[in-house]
């Protein structure tokens, strides 16, 4: 069947925020979507709230929205753009979810939108579980037992039947949000009433355990014609009982027969016929009973999911490129394999490989929260290893996380008792207790009956342990001991620890050897066609099979797994390094190891390299390749950190010298830099003791900001107010970096922090973008909102800021980027910090001004002046840009949401008007915290703001809001003539308390500063139910103010929604 | 670990560890694309005169079991893999794959980079080898893999063919229930036996089929004799052009009984039916393969398994037409009479290994059987 002709525009919906359960693999469905819809002659309307994206690229859609994912908000596109069609299956959850809603308020069909991919009636089938549960039973196909509750009583009577443990799955939410397990009548209460609470239409499933049975994976793709093709089939090294997304998961299934895979196929293709999905790509969950073999069908997503992305990178069938072409009429077998270019994309990709994924937690930055893996996703981020065998993949994944893991070891004593029970409690160091106790002689059979992991991974990680004393025997003597260690996964390092040298040195001894990494390619067919795409991987083999070309080329290191700090922000700068690279007429050579991403797409670079990025695996390459130069600033951390090494194995940097670096986040010249140029900064020093530090903060005077050298996104850093908390802190800091030192720093309290994004060439400066924080000091830059251009700063200081930023890049001979943080208190601009390299908020920049700074920067950094882009700092712009976080606390029971210096929001969201206090509100709405017009505001603040919160008070007052207090805050308001309701503290005994009012929905808005420090836990409850019960709170004078203002703005008019291609092109 | 190695004919060698029993085997050396099924592709009497390398790395896994088997035994001269899995791991394991290669006498090799010897069968062809673990010296390999004679024109399906004419009972597969009784057939079909997968028998009696298994050689008039509903080829190892008794006695039997046939029976037909056969320069085997049907335009993706194809150009003034083409390579998948109720595939609809999208093809023999009768 051909493209269809009466599509002309169509409508392609982001998934929004980076969140826990969806991340940036969305970017990459939907920017590959939006590319191959453009390759077809299609008008692309785009929209999504995330700037930190590459699909909102202007250059990329015909028409960018960044608005917030609303049913208003989209209504407002669709009835401004009039597209034909809506294509909802690539925007994760939010996407679809988006795409039911405007079904069903009658939107699409107003405007004559037709929904394709999946229609109406098949999203409800494979989303609503009891229909779901039918249709199931219909093809004769087995789920686990479960009834549908909306009551504790409900779930008691179901119980009874299914017995414990049981599942609990509330509806329609993402990620499992609010998943659990219960094993007793008290759990069971607990995890009901969470359950409820999460789902949007208060239900919830009780489910059949089935933990402990194998859990699978099929990507399954449809066309119009009906053909219907396995891409990956994903099996789970953790079984049943650990979201999927928090367990290690391999490609191909390993341990199925072709009689139970070949069932297993037949379900899958029975169940995407009898949902209906038309087109395009779903995932379908299984689970075997290792015992019998049995199958049971865990659930289907009618979209490209995470899990897509992963079979798309797994196998170079691009899952969401064929979903977009199948969505607008063409069949499988008329759709070209890019890789092979000869044969169709009707076919089941074959795989000579083995991939493993591993997930990467964050448990770091919530040392609170509850590490215990279950239904619920918890990690924020993955990495995925490409090997010959599934013991190399997994050696080379856990040394792709980047937790300076080297080997299947937890790397510190245990005893047997604690190894039992980090195997029976599915939790985060599992895979790496399970090599400590076949160290400590557990044998495979009694893991296997802690951990119910089967037997043949188990295999696997013993052998990989168990080869370690042969290393340690006889590696550095023995080629044969050496290569098989190799071939085994381990990194030079692990063998230098075990062999008590170096890692240089076993480097040197492997090439002395000719022990090399072969390249091998990930083709689509096991190389029954010659494939003309290099995506390649390394391995130790006999045959390297791709020669460099003879071109000029650089290589760009990626930024690994997504964490808190290092997202897909800086995704997006390697990605337009590629882009830039590519029309500078340079080979682009991409190093990275995350699944999710667009770099990680083979089109993106002209070679990809699927590797971890450690000094040895990127070395492979670059010894390999021999380019012009490496660029390392766009990567976040993980490039960085290997400058220095690189440049000592000679190899060339690009851009920006690692000694400016150094520079920059050294203390000491970095003092002398700021002292040379005139500038202020906080008082500060480093220690390297406890005494030392307490000496420094008495000194300068507390609270004072602490933190270890070379951090991102703030890890460890903290706000100390007193003697007490820095010995703890100190305590902690010291563990976490111990060849650094811990800098101390006087906090500015009050300060306004801002942050500037300029690009260098060497000698031109140009200023992209100043951003006013919202709220003051002490808030992590990269958890503040903040506003482009500022919204408070006289134009004066705005000068100020940028010739301060120019001054700098130019005294440290930036090339490429830099972002420099500022504080102004009482009229005096500190400088905080200079980071001589790409920033997190460079895509908000980019998107807010119109210019792509991460191209302009690559083409600074080979040479090309970057004077034609000076237009960027003349401009007026007639717009504001509101960058909002979004965090995972929902996520994290137990968490205390207060922010600090320590940055712990996963994904950002982007709000843009004309109106600063419109693009605020957007903002807001964007992040999902949906500002209220009417109803009561609990007020509580601590006593510095209580002087400040009477004025806020009052405009709540007249905005027609009613005020709520404890009596602390009531007395104050009450004196200044306010009527107050008063509430009972959390901690007095009388009820009704305040958290009765949220929960009951009396409570539209909180503002709640807390105290500082320790004295914080008070209201803790406070901010915990907020989360829970979804209102919308601001825990800062600042953002509060900001917020009011939106409120102010939402009740005058109607917020109108307009494209960045009209932004920029008025502004222009 | 024993030492073992592989030499081409054209000289290039491959050193890697001994799988299976010690020896020497000597075959034409293909490669398979599979992921899984090993155990079904090894008892495929298909394979007989061939080396096979699994090109999925990781082999074993699950081990084998009494029931995954397509003949009474492994047929393929050799076996080779990247890496043998030291455990079974499925509740259907009876033994490991080294234990079962060995107890059956079939030479392996693992632990070569197979990758490289698939990209070089693929640009160089299939070609003759040898795999030795007995023998160190890969210069008197060589000069024994060169005195091999290949597959062409050899008669490889005497080798594997039924000595006597038998009966077939067995049903096809079910989880929990091994082979199920199947229905009371409806009609009588003899089947040639070239080296048949047991399970084309099994989804034969699955859609009604009484069959009678009947040795290659088995002269036309004999089959005549039993008045069957229908005639079934079977697939079969090497060179369609190796079995001329076969092909003269189909001719004999075309236009008198519905005839269906698979893979080598494809071939046989396609040779019968006054066309022509070659050789493919590394054949088709594995189990993701597109094929179209050129009458609705579905796309089915097929195990596959043969070196040799029909050219169908060949067939066109004979009355017969393509019904089914491969999408990677354009090669005739299948083939039909205009006049007579004779058609053939040449992949494999009864799968084992390999999906079974293309299952209906035994309906549609049953169809024509029953058009016949009726």
């Amino acid at each position: 069947m051909p493209k269809r002709t009466d599509l002309r525009k169509i409508l392609i919906v982001g998934s929004g925020p980076i969140v826990i359960g969806q991340a940036c693999e969305f970017d990459y469905s939907g920017t590959q979507a939006v590319k191959a819809l453009r390759e077809e002659g299609f008008e692309v309307v785009l929209v999504n709230s995330n700037p930190a994206t590459i699909m909102t690229d202007p250059e990329l859609a015909q028409r960018t929205y960044v608005e917030p994912l609303t049913p208003e908000f989209v209504a407002k596109i669709i009835e401004r753009e009039r597209p034909q069609a809506l294509l909802p299956t690539l925007g994760g959850q939010t996407g679809l979810n988006l795409a039911v809603a405007l079904a069903e308020d009658g939107t699409l069909d107003r405007f004559g939108v037709e929904l394709i991919g999946a229609k109406l009636p098949a999203i409800k089938k494979a989303e609503d579980r009891a229909l779901f549960k039918q249709a199931m039973e219909r093809i004769g196909l087995a789920l686990p037992r479960s009834g549908y509750v909306r009551s504790l009583d409900e779930a008691r009577a179901i119980v009874r039947q299914i017995g414990y443990p049981a599942i609990i799955r509330p509806s329609f939410t993402l990620g499992g949000t609010g998943g659990s397990i219960a094993y007793n009548p008290e759990e069971l209460e607990e995890a009901i009433r969470w359950g409820l609470q999460m789902s949007p239409v208060g239900t919830v499933l009780v489910e059949e355990s089935v933990i402990g049975w194998k859990e699978f994976e099929l990507e399954v793709m449809r066309d119009l014609a009906d053909n219907v093709v396995i891409i990956c089939s994903i099996e789970n090294v953790d079984p049943m009982g650990v979201h999927t997304g928090d367990s290690v998961t391999v490609a191909p299934a390993q341990t199925l027969t072709d009689k139970e895979y070949q069932l297993m196929r037949d379900a899958a293709i029975a169940i995407i016929r009898e949902i209906g999905v038309e087109t395009g790509g779903s995932n379908i969950q299984f689970a075997v009973n290792p015992e019998d073999g049995r199958l049971v069908v865990i659930e289907m997503n009618p979209r490209v999911s995470r899990s897509s992305a992963l079979a798309s990178k797994a196998t170079g069938f691009p899952i969401a490129k064929i979903a977009a072409k199948l969505a607008v009429g063409y069949t499988l077998d008329e759709i070209r394999n890019d890789i092979t270019r000869e044969t169709p994309a009707s076919f089941e990709p074959a795989i000579d490989y083995c991939v493993v994924k591993f997930p990467r937690w964050a448990f770091e930055k919530f040392p609170e929260a509850d590490r215990t893996l279950t239904t619920q996703m918890k990690s924020v981020g993955e990495v995925m290893a490409i090997g010959r065998t599934f013991k190399e993949a997994l050696q080379k994944a856990i040394r792709s996380l980047e937790q300076d893991r080297w080997a299947l070891t937890l790397g510190r004593a245990t005893d047997a008792e604690e190894l039992r029970a980090l195997l029976r409690v599915p939790n985060p160091d599992r895979i790496f207790a399970i090599g400590d106790a076949y160290r400590a002689g557990f044998s495979t059979q009694e893991i296997h009956g802690l951990t119910r992991i089967d037997p043949w991974f188990l295999e696997g990680i013993r052998e990989i342990a168990l080869f370690e004393p042969e290393i340690a025997r006889a590696a550095l003597d023995d080629a044969d001991v050496l290569r098989r260690a190799k071939q085994l996964g381990f990194a030079d390092r692990r063998i230098a620890e075990l062999t008590g040298t170096s890692e240089a040195a076993v480097r040197r001894l492997r090439r002395e050897r000719g022990i090399l990494a072969t390249f091998k390619t990930v083709d689509t067919c096991a190389a029954e066609f010659v494939a003309h795409t290099p995506y390649l991987y390394s391995t130790y083999e006999e045959e390297d099979e791709a020669p460099p070309t003879g071109r000029p080329k650089v290589v760009i290191l990626g930024s690994g797994p997504n964490r808190i700090g290092q997202g897909v922000e800086f995704d997006y700068c390697c990605v337009h390094a590629a882009f830039a690279l590519r029309d500078l007429g340079v080979e682009a050579i991409m190093v990275n190891c995350n699944p999710e991403t667009v770099s990680t797409d083979y089109d993106t670079s002209d070679r990809l390299y699927f590797e971890p990025l450690t000094l040895e695996d990127v070395l492979n390459v670059v010894e390999k390749e021999r380019p012009l130069g490496v660029i390392v600033q766009f990567g976040g951390q993980t490039p960085l950190k290997l400058a220095v090494p690189l440049r000592e194995a000679g190899v060339p940097i690009l851009g920006t010298s690692p000694d400016a670096i150094d520079r920059a986040e050294d203390r000491q010249r970095f003092n002398e830099l700021i002292v040379e140029l005139g500038l202020h900064q906080a008082a500060g020093a480093t220690a390297r003791s406890l005494p030392e530090a307490q000496a420094i903060a008495t000194g300068i005077g507390y609270p004072v900001l602490v933190r270890p050298s070379y951090v991102l996104g703030g890890r460890a850093m903290r706000l100390v107010y007193d003697d007490e908390d820095l010995r703890e802190y100190m305590r902690e800091a010291v563990l976490v970096s111990p060849e650094h030192p811990v800098l101390i720093d006087k906090f500015l309290e009050d300060a306004i922090e801002i942050d500037v994004d300029a690009v260098a060439d060497g000698e031109r400066v140009i200023v992209g973008g100043v951003m006013e924080h919202i709220e003051k000091a002490g808030v992590h830059s990269g958890d503040a909102a903040c506003a482009l251009p500022p919204y408070s700063l006289g134009e004066d200081q705005v000068r100020q800021l940028a010739t301060e930023a120019r001054a700098l890049a130019r005294a440290l001979g930036v090339v490429g980027l830099i972002n420099v943080q500022f504080a102004i208190r009482n009229e005096i601009v500190y400088v905080l910090e200079v980071n001589p390299r790409a920033s997190r908020t460079v895509p908000f920049v980019s998107k807010a001004i119109g210019l792509p700074l991460a191209k302009v920067a690559t083409a600074a950094m080979l040479g090309h002046p970057i004077v034609p882009h000076a237009w960027v700092e003349e401009r007026e712009l007639a717009h504001i840009a509101v960058k909002e976080s979004v965090f995972p606390f929902v996520k994290f029971p137990g968490v205390d949401i207060v922010l600090g210096p320590e940055m712990k929001s996963t994904g950002e969201v982007m709000g843009i008007d004309r109106d600063f206090r419109k693009a605020y509100l957007k903002s807001q709405i964007a992040a999902d915290s949906v500002l209220p017009t009417s109803g009561k505001v609990f007020v509580s603040v601590k006593n510095r703001d209580k002087r400040l919160v009477m004025t806020l008070a009052k405009r709540l007052v007249e905005m027609g809001f009613s005020l709520v207090a404890t009596a602390g805050t009531a007395r104050v308001l009450e004196r200044h003539g306010m009527s107050v309701e008063l509430v009972h503290k959390v901690a007095e005994a009388y009820r009704p308390n305040v958290i009765d009012l949220m929960k009951r929905g009396e409570i539209a808005l909180v503002l709640n500063t807390p105290e500082d420090g320790r004295a914080r836990r008070d209201s803790y409850m406070i901010r915990r139910t907020a989360v829970t019960q979804h209102i919308p709170y601001y825990l800062t004078m600042d953002g509060a103010q900001t917020a009011i203002g939106a409120i102010e703005a939402l009740l005058k008019g109607e917020l109108q929604v307009l494209s960045l291609q009209e932004y920029h092109g008025a502004a222009r | 670990m024993t030492p073992a190695v592989l030499v081409l004919r054209d000289g290039r060698v491959f050193r890697g560890r001994a799988l299976g029993a010690v020896g020497e085997a000597s075959g034409e050396v293909i490669f398979n694309t599979a992921m899984t099924g090993y155990q079904e592709i090894l008892t495929d009497p298909s394979y007989r005169g061939q080396i096979v390398m699994m090109t999925y790395p990781l082999i074993g896994n699950y081990g084998v079991n009494p029931e995954d088997v397509e003949s009474r035994r492994p047929w393929a001269n050799g076996f080779i893999v990247k890496e043998a899995s030291p455990i079974a791991s499925s509740f259907r394991a009876s033994m490991g794959l080294d234990e079962y290669l060995a107890a059956h006498g079939i030479v392996g090799l693992q632990g070569i980079d197979t990758r490289a010897l698939t990209r070089h069968l693929r640009d160089h062809g299939a070609q003759d080898g040898i795999v030795s673990s007995v023998e160190p010296d890969p210069a008197r390999l060589l000069e024994r893999a060169r005195a091999l004679r290949g597959l062409v024109g050899r008669d490889l399906v005497a080798e594997v063919t039924t000595e006597a004419p038998f009966a077939w009972a067995e049903g096809g597969w079910e989880l929990g229930r091994g082979y199920v009784a199947p229905v009371a057939p409806r009609f009588r079909v003899v089947a040639y036996d070239c080296g048949a997968k047991w399970n084309i028998l099994r989804q034969l009696r699955m859609a009604g089929c009484d069959v009678t298994v009947v040795p290659a050689a088995t002269p036309a008039a004999e089959i005549l004799e039993r008045r069957p509903d229908g005639l079934f080829l079977s697939n079969g190892p090497g060179d369609p052009e190796g079995v001329p008794y076969l092909v003269a006695s189909v001719r004999a039997l075309l236009g008198r009984l519905p005839i269906f046939g698979i893979c080598l029976g494809h071939q046989i037909l396609g040779l019968a039916g006054g066309g022509r056969t070659y050789k493919l320069p590394f054949g088709h085997h594995g189990a993701n393969h597109p094929v179209k049907d050129l009458a609705t335009g579905k796309v089915e993706i097929t195990a596959q398994n043969h070196g040799f194809a029909v050219a169908p150009d060949s067939l066109a003034a004979h009355g017969w037409e393509p019904t089914h083409v491969n999408l990677n390579d354009g090669t005739c998948e299948g083939l039909r009479h205009r006049e007579w109720p004779v058609f053939s595939v040449q992949y494999h609809p009864e799968a084992s290994p390999g999906p079974h999208d293309a299952s209906y093809l035994f309906h549609r023999f049953t169809d024509l059987l029953a058009r016949k009768g009726g």
